[in-house]
């Protein structure tokens, strides 16, 4: 069955405590040349039958209502996962 | 005079809020979120907690609860409506309340017994506060950081939804030390702190009296049941 990928991210603006503690974890480990982290989420949906532009739109819906709320978050991509090769349906 | 509190998955301040309106002279109703019912309730609670384990983001997946309509529509029909902590976290996600609640800035929980300013005595839970009124009430949270953008934050002073505001000290990075916020109407009511937590003698903040004295909290319930009466 084809996946959908929807991935969030915390708007660019506000503070990112989790981020920036996994920043503070790599500077412990002296990986000085990196220098800042955002952390964010990925959703893998699941869907029976094919992806088409109705299927697309509805979850590009649920992305902006449910998946993010945007006083906070972005939506930043919705794509189809591609099957791994070999895979077959 | 009756009083719904709504349980969720992963509620904990249910039963102290359910206490806290008794206290105030009210019937408390625990109302459950799987249901379409209010029980013909006069007012509704939403208590802090971590309702389904904080996962997505703290209360939207509560906010989405068959409930919750219900909640929603009496909200906008005048109802007054208090949500505390996690109850204020799926207000703001039922887009009942504006803004929205982040992780505390310092990244660490906080639990301790906050100073508050109470700026606005017109909504229907702070109206027996005298204006800028100094309380403490408990704090506790993870994720209490207001923020909302640069526009709706200047409509929310403009327009004196700001409840309370942190004093003190800002515990969680909350823009303009905004510690709860109204609706327009002031009939929707959501604070992080907990009132609930501060109603009885021996279980509330110290106070300059005496350890654990401290009842601020108790006048939210009764400043609500007052307006009812008022408007009955």
């Amino acid at each position: 069955m084809p996946t959908i990928v929807v991935e969030v991210m915390p708007k660019a603006e506000l503070l990112d405590p989790q981020g920036k503690a996994v920043a503070g974890a790599l500077g412990r480990l002296g990986k000085t040349r990196f220098t800042s982290v955002r952390l964010g989420k990925r959703f893998e949906i699941t869907v029976e039958g094919h992806v088409d532009d109705a299927v697309l739109a509805e979850v590009r819906e649920l992305a902006d209502t449910v998946l993010s709320n945007s006083v906070i978050e972005d939506v930043v991509g919705i794509h189809v996962l591609e099957a791994p090769a070999g895979e077959t349906h | 005079m009756r009083i719904g509190v709504v349980t969720f998955p992963g509620s904990l301040d249910d039963r102290d809020a359910q206490r806290a309106i008794r206290l105030a002279g009210a019937e408390a109703v625990a109302l459950w979120h799987g249901e379409h019912d209010l029980h013909g309730v006069d007012a509704l609670v939403l208590p802090g907690g971590f309702s389904y384990g904080d996962y997505l983001r703290c209360g939207a997946i509560a906010s989405l609860s068959p409930i919750m309509a219900e909640v929603i529509d009496a909200a906008n029909k005048g109802m007054p409506v208090l949500g505390i902590c996690n109850g204020f976290q799926m207000l703001a996600e039922a887009h009942l309340l504006e803004g929205g609640l982040i992780r505390n800035d310092h990244g660490l929980f906080i639990c301790r017994d906050q100073q508050l300013r109470v700026e606005n005595t017109f909504t229907d839970w702070t109206g027996g506060f005298a204006a800028g009124q100094e309380i403490t009430i408990p704090l506790k949270n993870g994720e209490g950081g207001f923020t909302a953008s640069a526009d709706t934050l200047e409509r929310l002073e403009g327009e004196e939804r700001v409840v309370v505001r942190y004093v003190g000290m800002n515990p969680n990075g909350s823009l303009n030390d905004i510690a709860g916020i109204s609706n327009k109407r002031g009939n929707v009511v959501g604070l992080m702190p907990h009132p609930e937590h501060a109603v009885e003698p021996g279980f509330g903040p110290d106070t300059d009296d005496a350890m654990r004295s401290g009842t601020d909290g108790l006048t939210f319930f009764s400043s609500v049941i007052k307006r009812m009466l008022v408007t009955a």
